[in-house]
């Protein structure tokens, strides 16, 4: 074993090919191409198959790494998929977007000295291969229950649920406020980190099975709740998503030129005006960019607009590179890309001309002071530090909040103070009878992966439900 | 999809209005709220106030003036064809209560969207004077539905072609000095908003505008639609689109409606272009 083990470590991980950063920081095909089976075989060979994995503790949603992995080395791709479905509806989209640097792969044990093994990559390879080459066979379903449930919202907490009741027996419709179904899968992750082919085939895989999906449904305005009750449904799931976007509040915000990251991104992606005037909805074009923030969507955002042709584009950031949130390969790929990063840096007010457009912004340096309540340290400004970036667009990346179109009009469910559903963390059960809730409307905005995770707790808990009781 | 009923051109085919099948919205509906459509898979959303909603018959009504790719789209759609998407009922629904003299003035396409607004006021019981104008008579539109829906109503034309020759914003000066009006609606193009509201702040009679930002979502979700109203930051699809017209800032709101200008202008040319080709 110990040989072994010495011998696999050795093995340098597989890493998966990608376009040249130059040419593809103006495209808009995915980023990494994918392992061939070859890479595939390498790279689950190195797989120490530990008995006290701690990859599987690192998933939130404890995928059978080892499992899989192992069928994967022994050529049984349809058993591999078949256990990765087993705790993962969305193995396609986990494996390209997970932090897996902080869950399976921060765990792997092979990490502690050299390289974790790939698990994203691996998950990916398995999923695509089964898109490509598996029978497409559906899932058998149990008996029908006659029992109703509605699903709002169809990001990857409420495709979950869908998938999940539906075969179990019960009859399940989802509502979208969009008119396409998938969530951030759709409008906000773009199309090369996560092609929206992917997307589009697992919604379809859940039609065919019988789950029916209806957009253009603004649940709180086109319908409530309680009108959804009266029509019949026995059990409803909230996944709405955490979608307000929050600004800077500094002088000059509605200057033209100053999107949400939320507009910029829902604008690239659901409308593709990145083929504008090929489709009718534009997007402006920033020539000198900068985008303020540095999670997962900043850096969406900011590989959007080197790929709609800006000269320039900075991430702003307050904090230092440590603190930034977003996984590490896109921080990684952006700067590839050639996206430049002002850290310690915060922008204190935005600069116009007479019409009203944005022309620079004026910003602080910072330097790190005591720890906050997050632990991190804290950004103080640095007095006297002001100086000035040039600038046609920018785009705020800076948290989104709690939406409150639909939780406002159910006045009988319980919020927290910041306006987020109060959901049992067990469960997914709200306050309000026969209804549950999860994802970032529940814990804020978070990741697929946990989105996911909270959407199988409910859907077991309202399996229980629809056929035990409340 | 959601198939068009009836279609009427207004206004020298410069004004469209489409009825269309949408049980499940016509049957929410309040007047003041609107919707957001999409004509085909490659379209722009684009909110539109509804101007008549027919629950029985499970039909909304639209009227839309052709501006830009978008509405010129719209306008090339006939009866039996029909919109891909149409979401709604969007925005908050107007305040109506039963004060007494009422001023409803509307401008352009405006006037389709004050209809269902001053029938509303004229239903509680309010004492409704409908003031509505256009460049020239033959763009003048609903003058009769306008006078169903009011006690009195007077017609303005810019250039004298009918009713006062002048604009709307002296005809209503005019009703206030009467005496007795306790609330004005406004709708209209930005700067007939903007004056009328700078006259009746200094009548103190409160004034309801509705505003017309661009739209992404209109659900609150994107920001885009973002205006400033006494300071504050609002987001009109959500919190609007009726505002205080005293408390607006409407100089940002015409700046802010300009963004896609030379985009949108360009890329209407092109599809006039192919059209015309045809
Ligand atoms: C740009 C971007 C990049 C990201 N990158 C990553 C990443 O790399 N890795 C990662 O793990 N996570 C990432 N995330 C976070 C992740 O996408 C979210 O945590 C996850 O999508 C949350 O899922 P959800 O199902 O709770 O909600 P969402 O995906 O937000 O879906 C909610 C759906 O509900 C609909 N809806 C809202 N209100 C209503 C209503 N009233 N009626 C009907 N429908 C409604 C919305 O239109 C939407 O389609 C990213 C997020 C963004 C925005
Ligand atoms: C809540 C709401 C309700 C509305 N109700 C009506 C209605 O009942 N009838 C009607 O005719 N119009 C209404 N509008 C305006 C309508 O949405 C726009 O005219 C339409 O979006 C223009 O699209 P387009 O592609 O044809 O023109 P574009 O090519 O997009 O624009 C052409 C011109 O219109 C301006 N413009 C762009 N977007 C808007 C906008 N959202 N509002 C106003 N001007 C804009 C542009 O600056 C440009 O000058 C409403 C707008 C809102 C926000
Ligand atoms: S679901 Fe995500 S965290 Fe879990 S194993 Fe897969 S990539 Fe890792
Ligand atoms: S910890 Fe690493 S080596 Fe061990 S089972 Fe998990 S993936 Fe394989
Ligand atoms: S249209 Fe997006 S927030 Fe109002």
């Amino acid at each position: 074993m110990a040989e072994k083990a010495a011998k696999q470590t050795k093995n340098p991980r597989v890493p998966m090919p990608e376009q040249e950063p130059r040419i593809r920081a103006r495209n808009f095909l995915e980023v990494p191409t994918g392992y061939t089976a070859k890479m595939a075989q390498d790279e689950a060979a190195r797989c120490l198959q530990c008995k006290k994995p701690g990859c599987v503790d690192g998933c939130p949603v404890s995928v059978d790494i080892p499992g899989f992995i192992d069928l994967m080395a022994q050529g049984d791709m349809t058993g591999a998929i078949r256990n990765l479905w087993g705790k993962n509806a969305l193995p396609a989209v986990c494996g390209r977007v997970c932090p897996q640097e902080i869950q399976c792969e921060g765990k792997c044990i092979l990490g502690k000295k050299g390289e974790p093994v790939a698990i994203g990559n691996l998950e990916r390879y398995c999923a695509d291969y089964e898109r490509q080459y598996g029978t497409g066979e559906l899932p058998p379903k149990q008996p029908a229950t006659g029992k109703r449930v509605a699903v709002i919202g169809s990001g990857p907490s409420g495709l979950t649920v869908a998938g999940d009741l539906i075969v179990k027996g019960h009859d399940v419709t989802i509502y979208e406020a969009f008119h396409k179904p998938g969530g951030v899968l759709i409008y906000g992750i773009p199309e090369f980190r996560l092609p929206k082919e992917i997307v589009a085939q697992e919604v379809n895989f859940l039609e065919r099975l019988g789950v029916r999906v209806e957009c253009n449904a603004v649940v709180g305005r086109t319908v409530s709740l309680d009108e959804l009750f009266a029509e019949g449904y026995d059990a409803i799931y909230i996944g709405v998503g955490a979608g307000l976007p929050r600004f800077m509040n500094i002088e000059g915000e509605n200057l033209v030129g100053i999107l949400s990251a939320n507009e910029y991104l829902t604008r690239a992606n659901l409308m593709k005006a990145y083929k504008f005037p090929d489709v009718d909805t534009p997007i402006p074009m920033g020539k000198n960019v900068v985008v303020l923030g540095a999670g997962n969507v900043a850096m969406d955002a900011a590989r959007t607009a080197m790929r709609l042709g800006a000269e320039s584009v900075k991430i702003v950031y307050r904090r230092s590179r440590e603190e930034m949130p977003a996984r590490k390969a896109e921080i990684h790929h952006a700067e590839e890309e050639g996206i430049e990063m002002f850290l310690l840096t915060n922008p204190t007010r935005y600069l116009g001309n007479d019409e009203g457009r944005l022309t620079g912004m004026e910003c602080l340096r910072m330097e790190l002071g005591e720890p906050d309540d997050s632990g991190r340290r804290r950004p103080v400004a640095i007095d006297g530090s002001e100086f000035q970036l040039e600038c046609d667009l920018c785009i705020v990346a800076v948290g989104s909040g709690a939406n409150p179109l639909l939780t406002s009009e159910t006045p009988d469910m319980k919020l927290n103070r910041w306006g987020y559903i109060d959901a049992d963390e067990k469960n997914g059960k709200t306050t309000k009878k026969g209804v549950w809730a999860g994802g970032d409307i529940v814990t804020g905005a978070a990741t697929v992966i946990l989105a996911m995770g909270a959407g199988r707790l409910a859907a077991d808990s309202m399996h229980d439900y629809l056929t035990l009781g409340w | 999809m959601f198939t068009i009923v009836r279609r009427e051109e207004m206004a020298q085919g410069t004004v469209i209005l489409n009825e269309i099948e949408a049980p499940l919205i016509a049957r929410k509906a309040k007047p003041g709220q609107f919707v957001i459509l999409k004509a085909g898979e490659d379209g722009e959303r684009i909110p539109l106030t509804m101007a008549e909603t027919d629950p029985d018959k499970g039909t909304i009504t639209i009227i839309y003036m052709v501006v830009g790719k978008s509405t010129a789209i719209f306008r090339d759609l006939a009866v039996g064809d029909g919109y891909q998407d149409v979401i709604g009922p969007l925005g908050k629904p107007t305040h109506l209560e039963k004060v007494g003299k009422v001023i409803c003035v509307g401008g352009g396409t405006g006037v389709a969207v004050l209809h269902p607004i001053t029938r509303a006021m004229k239903d509680v019981g309010n004492e409704v004077v409908c003031i509505i104008g256009a460049r020239t008579k033959d763009l003048l539109i609903l003058e009769d539905q306008m006078r169903g829906a009011s006690h009195d109503l007077r017609l303005c034309t810019d250039d004298g072609s009918y009713g006062h020759h002048g604009f709307v914003t002296e005809v209503m000066k005019e009703v206030l000095d009467e005496g007795g009006v306790k609330q004005v609606v406004a709708i209209g193009p930005v700067p007939m908003m903007k004056a009328v509201s700078t006259i009746t702040k200094e009548y103190q009679v409160p004034t309801l505008v509705s505003l017309n930002p661009i739209m992404v979502d209109g659900t609150g979700m994107c920001g885009g639609c973002r205006v400033s109203v006494g300071g504050e930051t609002k987001f009109a699809c959500v919190d609007g689109p009726e505002f205080d017209g005293h408390q607006v800032d409407f100089d940002e709101l015409n700046l802010r409606l300009r963004a896609y200008l030379a985009d949108e202008k360009k890329c209407h040319e092109d599809y006039c272009t192919i059209r015309d080709a045809r």
